[in-house]
């Protein structure tokens, strides 16, 4: 039956009005660049564009489209500019993309990127183990991006790593995410992307967290990213809209094991997300159905099954 | 500290549905031997409560045909409770019979669902509850009150909060000691757990309500936070989260206790169980039927050997 997928309006109405949840939510969807950097099989060049071609036609407003990184690291991104030069970029869309350097910044913007993204880290272990340098000296590079990113007038988004708990370090402070985010707000990110990297995280660290986050960000500069490792990630998103967070990454049929622990899921379905948020009344401008047929296309494509817990109740097989 | 300052209980008692909702529920019938086996090392975790059987005629469910020797065959500790389900006074005679010291009856808050499930109305269904609920108060026997469907039916759709209301008062006014929110097909999202706890909260105390919540659509923890959040305190989980869905194919069904309890761990609620045990246990039922296990923080901890 459709029930599951609609409310009525009046129903829906209701719900927006009582409760203490943003009226409208921007969902961010990672799956083209986070999911499939971290699934095992690579994906060719155009089922990379049919995907984000297909997920344009979902109503959703942020697609993070690739990763402008050496294929050396991340070979799963190496068709980064075919990706970019290839997909149809549809009017009041954003496409972001990751660029970890100026070096990227430049062959992204050549590629017709309009907008990018930086990573920073609130632990010191993890920034050390993957990009070797101290997170100091990650954002001096960072620095770099973001004043040829203000040349350009191209916005960009920063990420922090580990924001509940790093695979390295352990227990990460709220004061350690805040001083990290607050650095990358300044030098001029517009939004900061909150990340529970290895999905560890529950609604009390993440009430904790954002509560010394917000502090030093605007709360409409934030974004949560939450991973599903632990299947905590709809109760962190929820807290996260009790907070008034109103910016929520996730990723198409759950694309994106996590690298840290074999086997356990990592991003959060934005098919489970929507779901949620329809439920609450907020207002996405995702349309569920044509959502889980994109994700029905990825996993076929994959040779693998969905992650979305309402694509596998939804499917009729 | 935390679940003091945050206004969220100190405590919540899990109870655990896994060898009956669960098992019930699973493709795969488990011999009684196994049977016996889980729940004595359920019975070993901290858990207060576990939900042993069902005294239903095996025509109906085979797979709780073994109800009597399950029930004589495990180790009973002190302490904790071992509640089964009873739909009528013939199977809540067998169940004492068999020694069981708590029974449980199942309402609905659909009459479609009422009918398709047990044949027969609401109101028929509540009166074969009141010959149970007779019987258990001659004998002391707690008897707990579930109420299926509370967010939404597999038929009829929406449900009104109203409804739930009215089935969950007179369920508690017969003499449970506890209603259980059931949402069957676990449509349910924050938003409609909210509105249908306030309208129950209107007729039945908080510390007489309990959630049991599927994760069909991946919302159980989310809606389980919400209840929490509104002084819910008894939460049902199923080990591994066994039992999928009977009404999507192939979907999940019950919420898995060890991603119920990582929650609360890390919402610093008190719960007495030993995660570590329980994930031993999921272990345990997942090979014996062969099967992956529905709990990320099992599937998860399992792989990198460390466990939070």
């Amino acid at each position: 039956p459709a029930l599951e997928l609609s409310l009525s309006p009046q129903v829906s109405a209701a719900a927006a009005a009582a409760g203490a949840f943003p009226k409208r939510v921007k969902v961010v969807e990672v799956g083209p660049r986070d999911g499939l950097q971290n699934e095992k099989t690579v994906v060719p060049t155009p089922v990379k564009i049919s995907l984000i071609n297909m997920l344009s036609e979902t109503g959703l407003q942020v697609i993070e489209a690739t990763s402008f990184v050496s294929p050396k690291w991340v070979p799963q991104m190496a068709d980064h500019t075919e990706v970019m030069q290839g997909i149809n970029k549809l009017p009041g869309i954003s496409y972001p993309v990751l660029t970890p350097n100026l070096k990227g910044f430049q062959a992204a913007v050549a590629a017709g990127a309009k907008e990018v993204s930086i990573f920073g880290a609130a632990s010191e272990l993890f920034t050390k183990k993957n990009i070797n340098c101290s997170i100091e000296e990650s954002l001096a590079r960072f620095d770099e991006v973001m004043t040829a990113a203000r040349a350009a007038s191209i916005p960009v988004r920063g990420y922090v790593s580990c924001v509940l708990g790093c695979p390295y370090e352990g227990k990460i402070s709220p004061a350690k995410v805040a001083e990290v985010s607050k650095k990358m707000y300044s030098m001029g990110c517009y939004e900061i992307s909150l990340g529970d990297t290895i999905g560890i995280g529950t609604p009390g660290s993440m009430k904790e967290m954002l509560t010394a986050v917000m502090k030093e960000v605007p709360v409409g500069a934030l974004a949560v990213h939450c991973h599903d490792t632990y299947g905590q990630a709809l109760a962190n998103i929820l807290v996260a809209l009790q907070m008034g967070v109103s910016v929520v990454d996730a990723s198409v049929a759950g694309l994106g094991g996590c690298p840290y622990a074999q086997g356990a899921s990592g991003n959060v379905a934005t098919e489970d997300l929507v779901y949620m948020l329809n439920g609450l009344g907020i207002h996405t401008g995702v349309d569920l159905q044509k959502l889980m047929d994109t994700g029905t296309f990825i996993c076929n494509a994959l040779n693998r099954r969905t992650n979305s817990k309402v694509s596998q109740a939804s499917c009729r097989l | 500290q935390e679940a003091k300052t945050s206004g969220l209980p100190e405590y919540v008692k899990i109870v655990e549905v896994g060898p009956r909702d669960g098992l019930q529920n699973e493709k795969v019938i488990v011999p009684t031997d196994i049977k016996i086996e889980l729940i004595n090392r359920l019975s070993k975790t901290g858990l207060p409560a576990i939900e042993v059987t069902s005294f239903v005629s095996s025509k109906w469910v085979p797979q709780m045909a073994d109800h009597k020797e399950v029930m004589r065959g495990i180790e009973r500790y002190p302490g904790i409770q071992y509640p089964v389900l009873t739909p009528n006074l013939q199977g809540f005679h067998s169940a004492i019979a068999a020694g069981a010291t708590e029974v449980s009856v199942f309402g609905a808050a659909s009459e479609s669902f009422s009918k398709m499930n047990i044949n027969c109305s609401i109101e028929e269904s509540i009166d074969k509850f009141e010959e149970v609920l007779k019987a258990a108060r001659n004998m002391n026997i707690p008897v707990r009150g579930y109420v299926s469907c509370a967010l939404g039916c597999p038929y009829e759709g929406n449900i009104t909060p109203a409804k739930v209301a009215e089935v969950s008062k007179r369920l508690y006014s017969m003499g449970c000691y506890e209603i259980c929110l059931g949402d069957t097909i676990g449509v349910g999202t924050p938003g409609s757990t909210k509105r249908m706890l306030e309208a129950v909260m209107k007729e039945i105390p908080l510390n007489a309500l309990a959630v049991h919540c599927h994760d069909t659509y991946g919302q159980a923890l989310a809606n389980i936070l919400t209840a929490i959040q509104m002084g819910v305190a008894v939460v049902d989980s199923s080990v591994a989260g066994l039992g999928g869905c009977p009404y999507a194919k192939g979907a999940t069904g019950n919420v898995a206790t060890e991603d119920v309890i990582y929650m609360l761990n890390g919402l610093g609620i008190n719960t007495g169980v030993n995660l570590y045990a329980v994930m031993e246990a999921g272990n345990f039922i997942c090979t014996a039927l062969n099967k992956k296990t529905n709990s990320k923080v099992a599937q998860a901890s399992f792989n990198i050997g460390a466990v939070n």
